[in-house]
């Protein structure tokens, strides 16, 4: 049987490869958004091996209420993202700073 | 080793390398596409994990809904991707290191803390267990509160998509039908009385042309 703790180490290694991801493509809000969502994935690995490894299925529960903030939070970035493109024409990170002093 | 860990180690080497593309390819439309495999690799891992109904939502939901409207958006902008991608290989070194550490400290936390000596593997379920139903017994009894909670959160996130999206196209041909049925005859029709009054001579064109 596969030990709690590999998964918990898949979960580090994903949690940290988006980290990483956020890190380099901090100009493309698509692939930010991307990042996010392998972010939430990695949370989720280790709610569902907690979950099995416990024997408590809260854990699985939980992952199910993430997953609905985690689909209308990618939703909604999307139609903001869409409407920013419209407004300027472009999705840079470094130009949209017209909230700046 | 047995089938299941050939599964979760394969699944697991896939995922990571999916998840690796993602951030670093060129193209977002290959991103998204590597993320659709990530996720899919994740969900046959949660099998491994006796999940089955959550890997069943995560292969709907997400590789169905949520990444198709990704690819929807990625192919709808005109992204400038040399722009993009200024700067990526300046960060690369220090995000790579920042990766590696964080990735080493869970690890020595996760291994030291729940390694198989203290959290042992529990045994399997009996064969009539059902994961669904073990689920829905739980989301509509004891969190039903919450899973209505979700529900309004998704209504609310369709409103808002659909408000932010939505705009009247100047050159659309729409017409209100309230509108269009309030009209009265005497708004469209105007009857003009006028006396004939022939002119002289229009007899004689008249008998000429025919």
């Amino acid at each position: 049987m596969i030990p709690l703790s590999h998964y918990l180490v898949l979960g580090a290694i994903l949690f940290g490869i988006s980290v990483v991801g956020i890190f380099l493509n901090r100009k493309n809000v698509v692939i930010l958004l991307m990042s996010i969502e392998l972010l939430l994935l990695a949370v989720n690995m280790n709610f569902v091996a907690f979950s099995r490894y416990l024997d408590d299925t809260a854990g699985q529960v939980f992952v199910f209420f993430i997953l609905t903030v985690a689909a209308a939070e990618a939703a909604i970035g999307l139609a903001i993202l869409i409407v920013l493109f419209r407004a300027r024409r472009t999705i840079n990170v470094e130009e949209l700073d017209s909230l700046k002093g | 080793m047995t089938f299941v860990q050939f599964c979760f180690y394969l699944f697991s080497a896939i995922l990571v390398f999916a998840a690796g593309m993602v951030v670093t390819i060129r193209n977002p439309v290959k991103s998204a596409l590597f993320l659709v495999l990530a996720f899919f690799s994740a969900a046959c891992i949660w099998i491994t994990l006796e999940a089955e109904f959550l890997a069943i939502v995560l292969v709907l939901v997400y590789v169905g809904a949520v990444m198709v409207l990704f690819l929807f958006v990625v192919m709808m902008l005109d992204i400038d991707l040399a722009v993009m991608r200024a700067g990526f290989t300046r960060y690369l070194p220090v995000g790579s290191v920042i990766a590696v550490l964080l990735i080493l400290e869970i690890a020595l936390v996760m291994v030291s803390g729940f390694g198989s000596d203290s959290y042992q593997a529990p045994g399997a379920h009996p064969a009539d267990y059902s994961n669904s139903k073990e689920l829905g017994r739980l989301i509509y009894t004891v969190y039903v509160y919450p899973f209505e909670i979700a529900a309004v959160i998704l209504l609310v996130a369709i409103v808002a998509a659909i408000a932010l999206t939505m705009r009247r196209r100047p050159d659309s041909k729409y017409i209100n039908p309230s509108e269009q049925i309030k009209v009265r005859r005497e708004d469209r029709l105007r009857i003009v009385k006028m006396k004939s009054n022939p002119r002289a001579g229009a007899k004689a064109a008249d008998g000429e042309s025919s």
